[in-house]
């Protein structure tokens, strides 16, 4: 006797209903870039993935947030709809909030500015180390990028090197490829 | 370091569910199941390590057990459960055991706090029916001792 499908979904909806959880995460199938993970917080989304193997990340995620980390749908439902939004190019601005907690100053000030970089439009290493004060810091901006806890939410796809090259990312070039293609960035 | 909800409930919740199950029909062990999860999850923050996962779910699956079967039963009607005073053991139990061995505590409460039987508390502390029918002896043994 094991618990069927529909008493697990009910179980991770009643803790979600009742707010007990740090973290609540689902993967998101077939997305234009794969399988996403997503994860979320009571104030906003702390994780996107694009390895979908949740073992990998939810140790990290119980260490920043809190050891109540369980995979339910309900609480993803509006990240998942805003990137469904983003992937079908009807959305240029994602209105949830990043949750950054458990992230060093140095990290957040660069992920603060990429923040501001718009869609459809890059930037450089470069000027994104400029931006946070450090003109020479490009290749700790680079990884920050590559570290970047909160993808496409947090445009890191948008940064390229100074010779226009997309130079490198977290997800693969084909991904970032990809979202600069959607937003018009490239042709 | 206590481990992601979502590794413990994996790991838990099929032999979870059938002890449920065992004890209260399947219709009653959904929302038992239900029940156990959910207080187990208000509870987790308050962990201080990993340690007796296994025992300690399965603690909290026999105290719901118990609380549906005196919901379900006038008051005294609990023969297998060994009431005085209207007080479950369990109740007595769990204070006069704070000082035994983890393992020994366990063993000593699932067996005569709530009435399980040796193969459910082996289950229950991921060992076999003799060495919990071991722990629980030991346990008694050494309770003897500290209350003479």
């Amino acid at each position: 006797m094991t618990v069927s499908p529909s008493l697990d979904e009910r179980f991770r909806a009643a803790a979600a209903a009742a707010e007990l959880l740090d973290v609540a995460y689902d993967l998101l199938p077939d997305t234009p870039v794969g399988t996403l993970l997503v994860g979320v917080t009571d104030r906003g989304v702390c994780r996107i993935s694009f390895d979908p193997e949740p073992e990998h990340h939810l140790e990290l995620l119980a260490r920043v947030f809190g050891p109540r980390v369980l995979r339910a749908s309900k609480p993803v439902d509006r990240v998942r709809r805003e990137l469904d939004e983003y992937f079908e190019g009807k959305r240029r601005h994602f209105d949830v909030e990043p949750d950054v907690r458990g992230i060093p100053d140095f990290y957040r000030q660069v992920l603060a500015e990429l923040a501001r970089v718009e869609y459809g439009t890059t930037t450089t290493y470069g000027t994104l180390a400029a931006l946070t004060g450090n003109p020479r810091a490009a290749r700790a901006v680079g990884t920050v990028m590559n570290r970047n806890p909160i993808p496409i939410v947090l445009p890191c796809h948008r940064v390229i090197g100074a010779s226009g090259s997309l130079t490198g990312y977290g997800g693969g070039l084909d991904r970032k490829e990809h979202l600069l293609r959607l937003e018009g960035a490239i042709l | 370091m206590i481990p992601p909800f979502e590794t413990f409930y994996e790991a838990h919740r099929d032999e979870v569910y059938r002890f449920l199950g065992r004890r209260l029909g399947r219709q009653s062990a959904e929302d038992a199941f239900q029940e156990t999860f959910l207080r187990a999850l208000r509870a987790y923050p308050r962990l201080e390590d990993g340690e007796h996962l296994r025992a300690w779910v399965f603690t909290i699956a026999s105290r719901i057990v118990v609380d549906d079967a005196r919901r379900r039963k006038p008051a005294g009607e609990l023969p297998e459960l060994a009431v005085e005073d209207g007080l479950p053991a369990f109740e007595d139990l769990a204070p006069l055991t704070d000082d035994l061995p983890p393992k020994e505590r366990a063993a000593v409460v699932l067996r005569y706090g709530y009435d399980l039987d040796y193969a459910e508390i082996g289950a229950a502390l991921g060992s076999t029916e003799s060495a919990a029918r071991q722990a629980a002896s030991a346990g008694v043994r050494r309770l003897r001792k500290e209350h003479r």
